[in-house]
């Protein structure tokens, strides 16, 4: 599988009143065609920092200051802003956390999947009663597809009219009408209800294998990137620390961030037992010396860690950024 | 909207006019001055002519009995006569009320045409110089007295660079009959161009001078409000699209931002109403609000009445009108 999207040295910046914040700070990511690729990571790790660079959404007072945006072959950072407006939702397409506030409140949910489609779609009538009903078809369409009944009459209701778990399958289908070649899901269940999750979570991946595209799944639950996902990055304090395929990463743990999420997970098979919370918090990314991020939680800190930490190879298609993988043969 | 909803508003206006009718009838009462001797004025007549004249206006009568007899015939729509004019109230007052409107509604568009824009602009361009010179500007607007800025403007505009008339709603050689009472329909009916023309004219600093306060209050709002659409999640939703960014400002921002600026033009549009007081005072602009001025210092009872309770109308009907605009504009309320 070769790369669709392939990020080097992805450095964002948030120019704050307190100093200035590198949300994002040397940031790698290889998407590959038609894989499922699952950004973990607490809140302010930078994990949605970084997929906002990607789609060129970091606003005033943020900036992406450093790095290399590769999708299919093109720089996306080298683009103009209206070269980049082609790209987003055509190309590369994004689902928004909560559809409650992703959907806009004063435009039917038709208007809302009917501009995607006149933003990008070539294949549309040029104009009249054909292009009507071409972009009617299509939004009938994309509703079906994404499961909600009686799409037709749907159309000219507002989002408010819809319920938690219909208004996901919205946003899903208003992100896949121009059929994107990535789709990057933030946090796409952590608004909705349990029984909700499972099914949006089905909804994406059965589609992904329908229509062949790539899939960044960022969430903080490494239930939902072990059950959905080829691939997973670990993220913490605006870099990655651990990636590689699932099963391995997650069978064996390279990283004692990621050792720790993974200890901090309640299971069925160890009821009774406690869970072992990582201990501390996410440092101040203010002023953070260039040592190891992880250093003053990590339970097997020493002194090389306060030295600059590169991500090491760590077996087959995996890294970490660790320097214990230097004294263990990994 | 339920047409229950909407005899239940209308029933809530009864209280209202008789709570105002009562307040002005106190007042007016309370007022120094009495009206028949601003009538007598120099002339000399015996105590019996000023006994007759006063018990022909009525007011031999004691307050609360005039209170109630002013009620009865309001009620079926007799506002009884004006003293000053010796024509029933009502006459008068609608051959007023129409430079009132056309006045108003020309400077309700001129303040919603020009604080939309500037609102928005300010917004979008936020901390630039153009929103700090509007942040002075709207600042300047809202606390600048009509009085002293018409006079100015009067000033600049009339006397010094003959630009524009002083006052008055159109020049003595343009006058056409009277059809609507508006005057920018009148003269275009009579296909009298020329005068369409003066009457724009004389239009433009009296609204500009009315306009002004509403024009500030309703850029801020529309910057504030904008300032809040723009950091919602749908905003960068509509961006993650890759929509034009026309499209997403004026589509998604600007019909959300739009929600609290017009809520707010409606109930302003009743602030209008004492501006024009001023306004018209300042600008010799013949309507209701120099009528209005006019009857206080005439002590004319019953055409100050007739026209607080039409205002206080107006007034509730506006609001009305920003509920329903309300509704209109965010689906997510009902009425």
């Amino acid at each position: 599988m070769s790369a669709l999207l392939e990020v080097r040295g992805l450095r964002t910046v948030f120019h704050t009143r307190a100093g200035e914040v590198w949300a994002v700070d040397g940031v790698d990511v290889e998407v590959r065609r038609g894989e499922c690729l699952g950004i973990v990571g607490e809140s302010g790790s930078g994990k949605s920092v970084t997929f906002a660079s990607v789609m060129g959404l970091v606003r005033s007072p943020g900036r992406v200051a450093e790095g290399q945006i590769v999708f299919e072959g093109r720089d996306l950072r080298a683009l103009s802003a209206r070269e980049m407006r082609a790209v987003r939702g055509k190309e590369i397409a994004m689902t928004m956390q909560d559809a409650l506030t992703a959907l806009n409140p004063a435009l039917t949910v038709g208007e809302q999947i009917r501009e995607a489609l006149e933003a990008h779609d070539e294949t549309l009538p040029a104009r009249g009663q054909a292009r009507r009903a071409a972009i009617r078809a299509k939004s009938v369409e994309m509703l079906g597809l994404v499961g909600i009944p009686s799409a037709e009459s749907r159309l000219r209701q507002y989002p408010h009219e819809f319920s938690g778990g219909m208004r996901q399958r919205i946003m899903i289908a208003i992100a896949l009408a121009c059929r994107p070649k990535l789709l990057i899901a933030d946090e796409p269940t952590t608004a909705l209800d349990v029984t909700i999750q499972a099914q949006v979570l089905e909804l994406i991946t059965d589609i992904r294998a329908r229509l062949g595209m790539s899939v960044v799944l960022i969430t903080h639950d490494l239930g939902v990137v072990a059950e959905h996902c080829d691939r997973v990055m670990v993220m913490y304090a605006g870099q990655v620390v651990e990636s590689g395929p699932t099963e391995d990463v997650i069978a064996s743990p390279r990283h004692p961030y990621t050792r720790g999420l993974l200890a901090s997970i309640p299971r069925p098979g160890l009821r009774g037992q406690p869970i072992k919370p990582i201990e501390g918090q996410v440092p101040d990314l203010i002023g953070m010396p260039p040592q190891c991020r992880f250093y003053s939680r990590c339970p097997l800190r020493r002194d090389a860690c306060l030295a600059p930490v590169a991500m090491r190879p760590a077996g087959e298609g995996r890294s970490a950024r660790c320097v214990l993988l230097d004294e263990v043969p990994a | 909207m339920s047409l229950g909803k909407l005899i239940e508003r209308l029933l809530q206006l009864v209280p209202v006019l008789l709570g105002v009718t009562l307040i002005v009838f106190v007042m007016m009462a309370l007022t120094p001055g009495d009206p028949v001797q601003i009538m007598i004025g120099d002339q000399t007549i015996t105590p019996e002519q000023e006994e007759a004249l006063r018990r022909g206006l009525g007011l031999d009568r004691p307050i609360v009995e005039r209170f109630f007899v002013f009620l009865g015939n309001a009620a079926q729509g007799d506002f009884g006569q004006s003293f000053y004019h010796r024509r029933p109230v009502a006459d008068v007052i609608s051959e007023r009320l129409p430079a009132t409107i056309e006045l108003s509604l020309v400077a309700l568009i001129v303040a919603l045409v020009t604080a939309i824009p500037l609102g928005v602009l300010a917004a979008i361009r936020k901390n630039s110089i153009f929103d700090k010179l509007a942040t002075v500007g709207s600042l300047l607007g809202v606390s600048l007295p009509g009085f002293w800025f018409g006079i100015l403007l009067i000033m600049l505009f009339a006397v010094q660079w003959h630009i524009l008339p002083v006052s008055g709603r159109i020049g003595y050689a343009s006058e056409v009959p009277t059809i609507t009472g508006f005057l920018l329909i009148d003269t275009l009916l009579h296909g009298n161009l020329p005068a369409f023309w003066d009457a724009v004219k004389h239009l433009i600093l009296p609204a500009v001078t009315l306009g002004l306060p509403m024009t500030a209050i309703l850029m801020r709002v529309t910057r504030t409000s904008m300032l809040e659409v723009l950091r919602q999640d749908y905003v960068t939703f509509a961006d993650a699209k890759g929509l034009s960014r026309r499209r997403v400002l004026f589509r998604h921002a600007l019909k959300n931002a739009l929600i609290p600026t017009v809520s707010v033009a409606a109930i302003e549009t009743g602030s209008l109403l004492g501006g024009n007081m001023i306004v018209e005072t300042v600008f010799g602009w013949p309507g209701l609000g120099r009528l209005v001025v006019e009857s206080i210092f005439l002590r004319n009872y019953p055409l100050v009445q007739a026209a607080v309770l039409l205002y206080a109308v107006i007034y509730v009907g506006l609001n009305f009108f920003a509920d329903i605009l309300y509704t209109i504009l965010n689906p997510r309320v009902k009425l």
